[in-house]
């Protein structure tokens, strides 16, 4: 059972529901065919209105998690149930009915807008798609408004914007067809530090404003810890902690999660300098062939016989929510 | 990069109300007009004085040989005489007043062969153009985007055709309505204008395939066509709406390079009696043709052809040169 | 593990040595850099001062269009032909700008030694990864052999904890991790015994396991060779880690420079206040961020006066937007801001 117990949810259904979703790449290597293990069995609800932080470093699947529950990419295996129906399944008008409830805005302002498009029929586009009627223009306007850019420059096209104001653009772009939840991968990554902040408020004002759900994908620590309620950690395809935001910051109890935040550069000298600090030796191991057991056990510390046989379960243990580690709890330093 | 300027304000709340303070387009420092590619491929073409020059050789020569019944008394049936209706055909007369081109062997005005002509093959040249890069283009898209079997496929019959002589085809293609029902179908009557067209698009729509299909390739993996996916466009709506219009750089410099090739394959094949028949109408090939055997006495015949040729393929080219550059993807599509 | 680092005598006659013991390094006086675009021309760079003593770490923090990395680009020679170059740049009192390429490939991975933020970029992704560090070597020390060569380059790859040096030293750059490669041209650089690194964004395309990993491999270094560090970044939280002092940049100028505690606790510049304000902490969940509005300039028509004062809250325009504000000292020795209300620093209330 997953831990949709350990929050708080005043009964609320789920929006969404991932169930073992795996994705397996079939790659053509050196040395014959492998397959790149992307995704090994994640499991997480997201609740409306909440926000559901994703991180992790490169290897650890992230995106692919992100992208498999559009259906951008098709799922090997696995449930992916929004509000109940499972999308892996759908097709046709179906798929296309489903999709006009979740959105999703990419990392790269300079990429996600068609440069040959202007933006207003940029965020048209969905709703010509799904056959919106209305005043389609007034539509763009507000929509241009709510995200803080000015109305009129809907005829402008993508290269004379600024990156933030790109992102915006996707934004508006993402709600117009007024979905329940929001995919957004990376969104401030690639946005200067000052900027960020102002595209992170317009994300908490939507959010608000229009009962969003977000599944915020970053790898990002200080930005996720901001906005998210719950978050899960993902290493090697798999999710190692999965715990409400605040208390898995204050308390992570998975070595992985323990080195990352130990890891993360405080913009604070006296704090930073003075941190004993959780070092990970080597590189993340190639998704072709992840370690046996515990994935994550090469490059931990508190490695021991049984992690290399058996792959320790993601539950509860004593922390509150689950982690997935023989050895969980805080790192004494 | 340009820099819309949004009016600096202290807190980014979105409340649905217009920012206060919003000035004119003038005073945030935009242009007029939005800056849409096509005015910014243009801003830069304008730099480049060749191609600039060309675009204005180009379009004289087109306008002449389009209005030439503005600009020539005779027309290609008019034979000259040499002293009123039953003297002798006024053959080989060198260029002069009245005649700025000569006249060819059977007393025809020679610039009036070269309007004529210059029709004939401007109108191969873009026809040609128009049809072998449309018909490339689709075969590119398509095989770019769904790839598997169906790039297989495609690319396979693509390198077929390219594997094929294609004087030796378009020679052999150019006689089949003469016996083939279907050729003429097709085709029209040997060495029409008509055959001409579709035999010589029928082997130049490769090369825009395999260009188009690359770029798809790119592009295809970009955010902007998943975001159109995430929304629920349709295949041929990401084809045609999103992955066509961002290789519109590629797709009108091969068109323009193709209208150089068509016309000089063109030539070749008159030139070589596969072509327009010279009897129905003039074209600067078949005027080469005729005029080979006279180089003696009447080098006239090849120059001026020769040179219309040469002239408006070179304009074509260098144009497509600056086209090149105008039309730079590093600029337009990410 | 042989002490790789000591064998050179790093004596070389044909470049000066400092006059005075504590003379700057690299002294960087009034730098201009503009490109001619087909748009006009940019000034990237318009008037940076900036010195680097020797020994320290020396934190350059910027946003795009800060001009960050073009200064450092510019002294060392390594922009294309359409940038100008005016001002001074004296490397031990020589005089870099406007030298010879040939002089200043010299320099460059000689005496001042550069790490780049794409590691692919700086290595040659067709030769092996050995022979481009004993290239290296040998073009600042030709009278070693190839062998020779080879076998510090092994020891260097050693020093920099990449395991099994000897496999990887015949490997391509395509086979190392990118955190390994980051090491690898930290191993290049290292190879010439320089008295400056300048590292651009060393760990910014790394991910945050690794980064902590390569920042504690440059502290390393530069403990060992005793050399300054000039670190270009973007990201706040390794400028805490790492700078002894920080030059804050703002389109193509110095807004404030300042000893790292002095930047983080009393910074007097708008500018690095309004940054580290827009920052979430990562110690609590902070409440609502606080951005600064505005975009970063565009180059092309940097704003008049202060290129701030379109974003600044404290701006006067009739004042800010006159005249570009001087770089100023502001109390504390070394700590400069260039702008005309800057924020004034706290009395001094003792630890």
């Amino acid at each position: 059972m997953t831990n949709g117990d350990a929050v708080a949810t005043n009964g609320a259904r789920p929006t969404l529901e991932v169930r073992d979703l795996i994705k397996h790449f079939p790659v053509r290597g050196t040395r014959g065919k492998v397959v790149v293990q992307a995704v090994s069995g994640v499991s997480f609800d997201l609740y409306p209105g909440k926000t559901l932080g994703l991180v992790g470093e490169s290897g650890s699947g992230k995106s692919t998690v992100g992208r498999c529950i559009l259906r951008l990419l098709e799922p090997t295996a696995g449930a992916v149930r929004f509000e109940g129906v499972d999308v892996a399944t759908l097709s046709g008008g179906d798929l296309r009915h489903a999709r006009r409830r979740m959105q999703i805005v990419f990392q790269d302002p300079y990429a996600s807008l068609d440069p040959r498009m202007s933006v207003a029929s940029s965020i048209k586009e969905p709703m010509k798609i799904h056959g919106i009627g209305g005043d389609l223009d007034q539509k763009v306007r507000d929509l241009l408004a709510l995200v803080g850019l000015n109305p009129e420059h809907g005829n402008r096209f993508p290269h004379e914007f600024s990156g933030g104001q790109r992102q915006r653009v996707g934004i508006a772009r993402a709600i117009a067809l007024e979905p329940e939840m929001l995919v957004l991968d990376e969104p401030v990554s690639a946005l200067d530090v000052s900027i960020q902040a102002g595209v992170v408020n317009l994300l908490e004002d939507l959010q608000d404003r229009l009962g969003l759900s977000y599944l915020f994908i970053a790898h990002d620590l200080s930005v996720v810890r901001h906005i998210s309620d719950e978050i899960a950690v993902m290493y090697l395809g798999k999710i190692v902690e999965y715990g409400p935001a605040e208390q898995v910051y204050e308390h992570p109890q998975h070595p992985y999660t323990q080195a990352l935040l130990s890891a993360v550069p405080v913009p604070e000298p006296g704090i930073e300098r003075a941190r004993s600090r959780r070092m990970l030796e080597g590189d993340v191991p190639s998704p072709v062939a992840p370690p046996s057991g515990c994935r994550f056990r090469t490059r931990c510390w508190k490695a021991a016989e049984v992690c290399a046989h058996t792959e320790p379960a993601l539950i509860d243990r004593g922390s509150g929510w689950p982690v997935a580690c023989h050895f969980s709890g805080s790192d004494g330093s | 990069m340009t820099d819309l300027q949004q009016p600096p304000r202290e807190t980014e709340v979105a409340t649905g109300v217009s920012p206060e303070g919003v000035t004119s387009t003038e005073a945030l420092g935009l242009t007029q007009k939005p800056l849409t590619p096509a005015r910014l491929a243009w801003r830069r073409f304008r730099r480049h004085k060749l191609a600039v020059v060309s675009t204005i050789v180009l379009l004289i020569i087109v306008v002449l040989c389009v209005f030439a019944p503005v600009f020539t008394n005779y027309t290609i049936h008019t034979q000259i005489r040499t002293n009123g209706p039953d003297s002798p055909l006024a053959s080989f007369l060198s260029p002069r007043r009245g005649h700025w081109f000569g006249t060819d062997e059977g007393g025809y005005d020679e610039w009036t062969n070269v309007l004529y002509g210059g029709r004939i093959s401007l109108a191969v040249g873009i026809s040609v153009a128009l049809l072998s890069v449309g018909f490339g283009s689709v075969v590119g898209v398509i095989a770019g985007f769904f790839g598997g079997w169906v790039d297989n496929l495609l690319m396979r019959i693509t390198d077929l055709f390219l594997a094929i002589p294609l004087i030796v085809i378009l020679i052999i293609g150019s006689q089949l309505p003469a016996t083939q029902h279907w050729a003429r179908f097709a085709m029209g009557n040997a060495k029409s204008l008509r055959a001409v067209i579709v035999i010589l698009s029928a082997f130049f729509w490769m090369p825009i395939a395999r260009v188009i299909r690359g770029l798809v390739l790119s592009i295809k993996e970009k955010e902007f066509i998943e975001a159109a996916t995430a929304a629920g466009a349709s295949k041929s709506r990401i084809m045609f709406r999103h992955l066509l219009p961002n290789c519109s750089g590629q797709i009108i410099i091969n068109a323009t390079l193709a209208v150089a090739a068509a016309i000089l394959t063109e030539s070749a094949l008159s030139f070589l009696g596969y072509g327009i028949d010279p009897v129905v109408a003039p074209t600067w090939g078949n005027l080469l043709a005729g005029a080979q055997g006279q180089i003696d006495i009447a080098p006239h015949l090849i120059w001026f052809p020769g040179i219309a040729i040469t002239l408006t393929v070179l304009c074509v080219n260098f144009i497509g040169d600056g086209l090149r550059d105008a039309l730079d993807p590093k600029q337009l599509s990410v | 593990m042989t002490d790789a680092l000591t064998t050179f005598d790093s004596d070389d006659d044909s470049l000066p040595r400092p006059a005075a013991a504590d003379a700057p390094l690299l002294d960087v006086r009034d730098l201009h850099v503009t490109f001619k675009t087909e748009d006009g021309m940019v000034s990237a760079v318009r008037g940076v001062d900036l010195h680097v003593d020797p020994g320290e770490v020396l934190g350059i923090v910027g946003e795009s269009g800060s001009g960050k990395s073009v200064t450092m680009l510019a002294i060392l020679g390594l922009l294309p032909n359409t940038a100008t170059i005016t001002g001074s740049a004296k490397f031990r009192g020589d005089e870099l700008v406007g030298r010879s390429t040939k002089y200043l490939r010299k320099i460059r991975g000689g005496k001042i030694g550069m790490i780049f933020q794409d590691p692919l970029t700086a290595l040659n992704p067709v030769h092996r990864v050995g022979k481009q560090i004993t290239e290296s070597i040998r073009e600042h020390h030709p009278e070693l052999s190839e062998s020779d060569a080879m076998e510090r380059a092994v020891d260097l790859l050693d020093s920099v904890g990449i395991p099994r040096p000897e496999v990887r030293v015949r490997q391509y750059p395509h086979e190392f991790s990118g955190g390994m490669r980051q090491r690898a041209m930290i191993a290049m650089m290292i190879a010439n015994d320089p008295d400056v690194i300048i590292a651009d964004e060393p760990t910014t395309a790394l991910d945050v396991t690794i980064q902590a990993q390569i920042l504690e491999l440059i502290k390393s270094v530069q403990v060992r060779t005793r050399s300054a560090v000039v670190f270009i970044t973007h990201d706040l939280g390794v400028i805490a880690r790492v700078a002894d002092r920080v030059q804050v940049m703002y389109a193509g100028r110095a807004a404030e420079i300042a000893d790292v505690e002095t930047i983080f606790h009393h910074p007097t510049h708008p500018y690095t206040r309004g940054l580290l304000e827009s920052l979430p902490a990562t110690t609590t969940r902070s409440g609502r961020l606080r951005p600064i509005a505005g975009s970063p300039p565009s180059m092309l028509n940097p704003p008049p006066g202060c290129a701030f004062h379109p974003r600044c809250p404290r701006a006067q325009i009739d004042v800010c937007a006159a005249e570009q504000p001087p770089l100023v000292p502001r109390g504390e020795p070394g700590h400069l801001s260039a702008c005309y209300f800057p924020i004034a620093a706290p009395p001094e209330t003792e630890l």
